[in-house]
């Protein structure tokens, strides 16, 4: 077969797979966003903008974004800072690390929420300390900010591990000279980890957040089970207009909003973190 | 000033030994080069030195400190990497003045500082520029600055021309040996490489299995070899051995002649000759030529003595053809003799 050609052949079937699967239906969302009764119009979006759940679940999911993603690129930093320096068991402190990535985010927040409910474990356990006459209903309308952290907590406990696979694997790829020629250079530990470690982690950096940002917008399920309709986020009004207002228009429209927002952070995350040209290992 | 004091090191990496009982002493203001094949242990004792590895016994001084507790940026020492270990994410600007700047000198005295050894590394045109767009023999003179920006007491290299083509190596290797000589610093340095070694070294220690084999100066090496493994190693090509049987009062009958050697008890003794101190003589050793390589300067004689390799350089005007003898005279005073079961020199 002509050489030429043959790279061509060879991506043909994934890229009709994203054709069909993923770019039709993708012009199909944008179709249903943009069209009102048959004619082109932002309707849609005007309704969505207008509805007083929009301002309310934009800002839940900015600032637990805002809370959780920070907290985790430091967890995930440091966890994956220890298990390159560990010898034996390192590879078994990885695996019980990552355990969490393999449970679906409804069941993750099912576990914390048996945890925080009015007759979960936190409840029973300050009640056997003798803290609490009687259980205290920690994730209803008066405790919002135990509603937030009980969010937080499940979500980074979820989802820490995605961020530490790639940094684990970021680290392992700097050469170990680097680490050694700092040392002998005057570097402490904590001058090696930031001057050395975190530039040249750059790439995985960049890989980890985007990802991890992605999906923090796209929180739906944890939210769902932990937070009801205490806390509003923007998947969670795409999953009531879709199913239970049944207004395709809208549940596309706010779709593509968060769409927006992640190729915004997603743009600005790979130009903070870009690493020069001739300054990459 | 800084006399550099190895007492009694050893090292195991588990069962294996790559360091036994280490004693060496560099003066201050010293080139002292590590010399042997790969697997020898010298790269473990410039780790050591530097403070990348902890021996497992016996004691490192650098002047009147003992560091061998201590962490390497606590040693006053600088080092140039074998893969130069020049930071990717720096300009050469900031990766020369590393070190400056995590031992917190002001601004301007990085900045005189790193001008300074860059002007002597001949690469101040390269200081805003990163470690991928230079060249091997580019990254080779950051490295190298690097170090002696620190100004330090003691700078360790571990083959830091190896990566380089031999041209190169060579220009290096003479720049190397005139900007350590002016910063007056004691330098170690790890080669493989006899020549790299016999022109670079105040005093090469050869090393063999973990162990110094010797350690002296590099006409000492050459001339007087303490064990047959140095004579062995040292010299392109090496020495020469033939087996050599006593006649009584240090006489020796060696492959069919007799000469003067050590007076000794032993009923027989290793010769040794290199192969340039050789001259064609009617009363010399008989040699069957095997090969003749003309070199230019000189002829390389590869011959069969008495059933035993045997190489001799001759003066190129000498002709002579693979399948005749020559008869080939040691020079009596470059003669030297190895106790066969100790290969210890003996005189």
């Amino acid at each position: 077969m002509n050489t030429r050609l043959l790279p061509y052949v060879l991506i043909l079937p994934v890229t009709l797979f994203l054709c069909v699967f993923f770019v039709y239906p993708f012009i199909l969302v944008a179709q249903e966003a943009f069209v009102a009764d048959g004619a082109l119009s932002l309707d849609n979006f005007r309704r969505v903008f207008g509805h007083w759940k929009f301002p309310l679940s934009l800002r839940n999911t900015l600032l637990l974004a805002a809370a959780v993603v920070p907290v985790q690129l430091g967890l995930a930093l440091l966890m994956a800072t220890m298990v390159n320096r560990m010898g034996r068991g390192r590879d078994l402190v990885l695996y019980i690390w990552t355990i969490p990535l393999g449970i679906s985010d409804l069941a993750a927040g099912i576990i914390w929420l048996a945890i925080f409910e009015q007759s979960g474990f936190l409840n029973s356990m300050l009640h056997g300390l003798g803290l609490i006459d009687r259980p205290v209903n920690f994730l209803s309308y008066q405790h919002p900010g135990i509603v937030f952290l009980a969010i937080m907590l499940a979500e980074i406990w979820r989802a820490t591990a995605i961020m530490l696979v790639i940094l684990v694997a970021g680290i392992g790829l700097i050469p170990k000279e680097y680490y050694e020629a700092a040392e002998v250079f005057g570097a402490t530990p904590w001058k090696r980890f930031l001057r050395i470690t975190l530039p040249l982690l750059r790439p995985s950096l960049q890989t980890a957040l985007v990802l991890r940002v992605i999906l923090a917008f796209e929180v739906f399920a944890v939210v769902a089970a932990l937070g009801g309709t205490l806390f509003p986020v923007l998947m969670g009004q795409t999953f009531v207009y879709q199913f239970e207002l049944l207004d395709r228009g809208a549940a596309a429209a706010i779709a593509l909003v968060i769409l927006g927002i992640s190729i915004g952070f997603t743009l600005v995350i790979l130009r903070v973190l870009r690493v020069p040209k001739g300054a990459r290992i | 000033m800084a006399e550099i004091q190895i007492r009694n090191v050893a090292k195991r990496f588990g069962e294996y030994q790559a360091l036994r009982d280490i004693n060496l002493t560099v003066a201050d203001q010293e080139f002292m080069v590590l010399l042997g094949a790969s697997g020898c242990g010298k790269t473990t004792l410039l780790r050591i030195i530097a403070g990348l590895e902890t021996p497992t016994e016996g004691e490192v001084w650098i002047g009147e400190r003992r560091v061998d507790h201590l962490a390497p940026r606590d040693r006053g020492i600088a080092m140039v990497f074998q893969n130069y270990a020049v930071f990717p994410h720096l300009t050469v600007f900031e990766n020369i003045g590393f070190g400056l700047r995590m031992h917190r000198l002001p601004d301007e005295e990085v900045r005189k500082r790193v001008h300074r050894t860059a002007e002597l590394m001949h690469i101040e045109e390269l200081l805003g520029r990163y470690s991928g767009e230079l060249s091997g023999g580019q990254r080779q003179r950051v490295a190298v600055a690097r170090a002696l920006a620190m100004e330090p007491d003691v700078i360790l290299m571990d083959e830091p021309l190896s990566n380089l083509d031999a041209l190169l190596r060579l220009e290096m290797r003479a720049e190397l040996k005139g900007v350590l000589a002016e910063s007056r610093t004691t330098a170690i340095y790890v080669t493989h490489d006899q020549v790299e070694a016999m022109s670079l070294a105040d005093r090469i220690s050869v090393m063999h299995q973990g162990r110094i084999v010797q350690a002296a100066t590099p006409v000492e090496v050459y001339r007087n070899p303490a064990e047959k493994f140095v004579a062995g190693f040292i010299g392109n090509p090496p020495m020469n051995f033939l087996p050599a049987r006593s006649v009584g009062e240090g006489q020796w009958e060696v492959a069919g002649i007799t000469l003067a050697g050590p007076r000794s008890d032993r009923p027989g003794l290793d010769f040794a000759i290199r192969p340039e101190d050789v001259t064609p003589d009617p009363a010399g050793l008989a040699a069957r030529v095997r090969v003749v390589e003309p070199l230019g300067p000189h002829l390389l004689v590869t011959c069969d003595v008495d059933g035993h390799m045997f190489r001799a350089i001759l003066d190129s005007e000498l002709s002579v053809a693979p399948g005749e003898t020559l008869n080939l005279m040691p020079r009596p005073d470059r003669i030297r003799w190895f106790d066969p079961e100790t290969e210890k020199a003996v005189s």
